[in-house]
């Protein structure tokens, strides 16, 4: 594969988007209009294997358009895989009523199948987790000096102007202070209540 | 000028964007020589922080040099070699004289908004979304730096970019959150994430004298870099991280957390992970809460907890209760940035630290988007990617 580095987003990830969105539409219909599909395929009566067919179509694609699609990609492959058995025990019944939908279902899901497949395999390299060459880091200790010199070399620097302001308390702080002189008892005016002048 | 955009989820375009101008007398821009990929850009990536716009420019870690500046930026003149904050700080607000840099009351121009969303907002920081101010960021040609003449850090020419560019992020982070555990010279440090942040909070530990310093991940090759650094390394993939914590601190728990993983955090074998990515995805929960949990769960009583780590929404199923009883004290925060850098500069100078070991991958400014794939599935063995415009 081509890789064009100036993109984050390569073929197979707009890929997995777009069969992630099919699948949710897919899914959808299946859900919400099962009677329709179980008519144009000649097997009414099904409606509640539609009905489970389209919620797996909606979690898979879901799946795919997450920062990582490579499982629900494999998932929705198995999917279509059992789609394709169940269009094709259909199609073996020699006088099944809707023929002619059926073949056409079967390209489209075997299409699907194949984008599907594909896509699960690129996906997977590409998100190899820990993929590729991993070299030696033993030798980074970062202290030039070693690091048995290291340990505590900078705890005893003391004087530093920042680590007196090291904590966010503001009784530790430098910079400006809220005047809490006996005045703020007399002259409330200017302040708010539930502000810091009010204790 | 060439620029990396963010154009979605997982979606980082090298493109052509308008040259930035200097806008306000305080402005400078800056010619940027490196910049870096940073943890904190892959919760970004992945899209889970909010008020992103198609098309923002990205990135946060850079330096440069000077090429233009405003009327009013005092001693930073042209040709300067700077590292830029990432916080964008004024130094005259409330905050910033309290050296509360990345709390800058001043610098988030979209404060309005961001106020609405966190009660009262913080700093405007690079590349970093319209809550944050709405910059474009560092992966980019040239920047236009804000409040200039106190957002930034000169660095001599005796040392590479790669020796100072971490100064503007990742150094100071892992520095802020081991002074925040006050770290006494009998304490166990313990640190979640051998990325590049937690790979600087070891580095730190060790200079601020902690007797042990442990560190989680799963990753072999980070965990590698961190044993160098002198960590005691824990592969959760392995072994129990309770068990072996409990083990190496006779039972007690280390006085000390540190949270340097955030919002995304995952251990593949654990129910609650399951739970937060299920609650993720239903978007009835921002974050992912796991190290979270284990740290209040495993730290001594009385002890700190210290969280560099990026939130950005809502979490759930944190233990209130243990953190209540066992009178555990949280400190966190964006980095303030430059209340640390003149020492931290200093120790580069001495010798006492090169954080250049922890650059695993260099490339053009073109493999940007590429390289984000690469260092979030850690392939090639990344930890950290410099990328040269
Ligand atoms: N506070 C700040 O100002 C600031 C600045 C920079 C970065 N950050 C944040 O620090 C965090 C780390 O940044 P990074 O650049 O090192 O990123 P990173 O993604 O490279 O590192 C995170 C590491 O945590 C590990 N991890 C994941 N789940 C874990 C778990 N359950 N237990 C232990 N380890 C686990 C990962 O394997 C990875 O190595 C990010 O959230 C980033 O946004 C904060
Ligand atoms: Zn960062
Ligand atoms: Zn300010």
């Amino acid at each position: 594969m081509n890789l064009d580095r100036r993109r984050s987003l390569q073929p197979s990830d707009r890929l997995a988007r777009a069969l992630g969105w099919l699948g949710i539409g897919l899914g959808l219909y299946q859900l919400l209009a099962p009677r329709s599909v179980t008519r144009s395929l000649g097997v009414e009566g099904a409606e509640a294997i539609v009905r489970t067919c389209g919620a797996r179509g909606l979690a898979t694609g879901m799946g795919a358009l997450s920062v990582n699609p490579k499982q629900a990609l494999w998932a929705r492959s198995v999917g279509d895989v059992m789609d394709l058995a169940a269009l094709l025990a259909l199609l073996a019944d020699r006088d099944h009523p809707k023929r002619g939908s059926v073949k056409l279902a079967l390209a489209g899901v075997g299409a699907c199948a194949a984008a599907s497949l594909y896509c699960a395999q690129a996906q997977t390299r590409r998100h190899a987790y820990q993929g590729g060459r991993t070299p030696d880091y033993r030798g980074r200790s970062g202290f030039p000096r070693g690091l048995e010199h290291a340990r505590g070399a900078a705890a005893t620097r003391s004087g530093l102007p920042s680590r007196p302001m090291a904590l966010p308390s503001p009784a530790h702080s430098p910079g400006p202070r809220f005047q809490t002189t006996p005045s703020r008892q007399r002259d409330t005016s200017g302040y708010t209540k539930g502000s810091d002048y009010d204790y | 000028m060439k620029a990396l955009c963010w154009h979605g989820k997982n979606d980082i375009r090298y493109e052509t964007v308008p040259d930035p101008r200097i806008e306000d007398a305080r402005d400078a821009i800056v010619n940027v020589s490196s910049c870096a990929i940073c943890g904190s850009d892959l919760h970004l990536f992945h899209h889970f922080i909010p008020a992103m716009e198609s098309g923002d420019v990205v990135g946060h870690e850079f330096m440069g040099e000077v090429m233009e500046v405003g009327a009013e930026t005092r001693d930073l003149k042209v040709g300067d070699r700077v590292v830029v904050p990432f916080t964008i700080t004024c130094g005259e607000c409330e905050q910033c004289r309290r050296g509360n840099f990345s709390l800058c009351e001043r610098s988030n121009r979209n404060k309005a908004l961001a106020d609405k969303v966190f009660g009262h907002a913080g700093a405007g920081l690079f590349g970093y979304s319209h809550l944050t101010g709405g910059y474009a960021g560092g992966q980019a040609e040239y920047v236009r730096v804000p409040f200039a003449d106190q957002t930034h850090v000169k660095v001599p020419d005796g040392l590479t970019d790669e020796q100072v560019l971490f100064l503007g992020d990742i150094f100071p982070t892992g520095w802020q959150a081991a002074v925040q555990c006050d770290i006494e010279p009998s304490d166990t440090v313990a640190i979640w994430g051998a990325g590049p942040v937690g790979q600087f909070c070891v580095r730190s530990a060790v200079l601020l004298g902690a007797e042990q310093v442990v560190v989680i991940d799963n990753v072999p090759e980070r965990l590698a870099m961190a044993e160098a650094g002198g960590a005691i390394a824990i592969n959760f993939d392995e072994e129990s991280v309770l068990a072996r914590l409990q083990e190496l601190t006779r039972g007690k728990g280390p006085e000390k957390c540190i949270d340097a993983v955030g919002l995304e955090s995952h251990v593949p074998r654990s129910l609650d992970s399951v739970y937060d990515r299920f609650k993720q995805a239903m978007m009835l929960e921002s974050d992912r809460a796991h190290v979270l949990r284990e740290m209040i769960y495993v730290c001594r009583p009385g002890g700190i907890l210290s969280i560099p780590g990026v939130y950005g929404g809502l979490i759930d199923k944190v233990p209130m209760g243990p953190l209540m009883n066992k009178a555990l004290t949280v400190r966190t925060g964006q980095t303030h940035v430059k209340r640390w850098t003149d020492e931290l500069l200093g120790l580069i100078e001495e010798g006492q630290i090169d954080p250049s070991f922890v650059v695993t991958h260099s490339a053009g400014l073109e493999q940007g988007p590429d390289m984000y794939n690469t260092f979030r599935d850690k392939q090639d063995g990344c930890v950290k990617v410099v990328l040269k415009p």
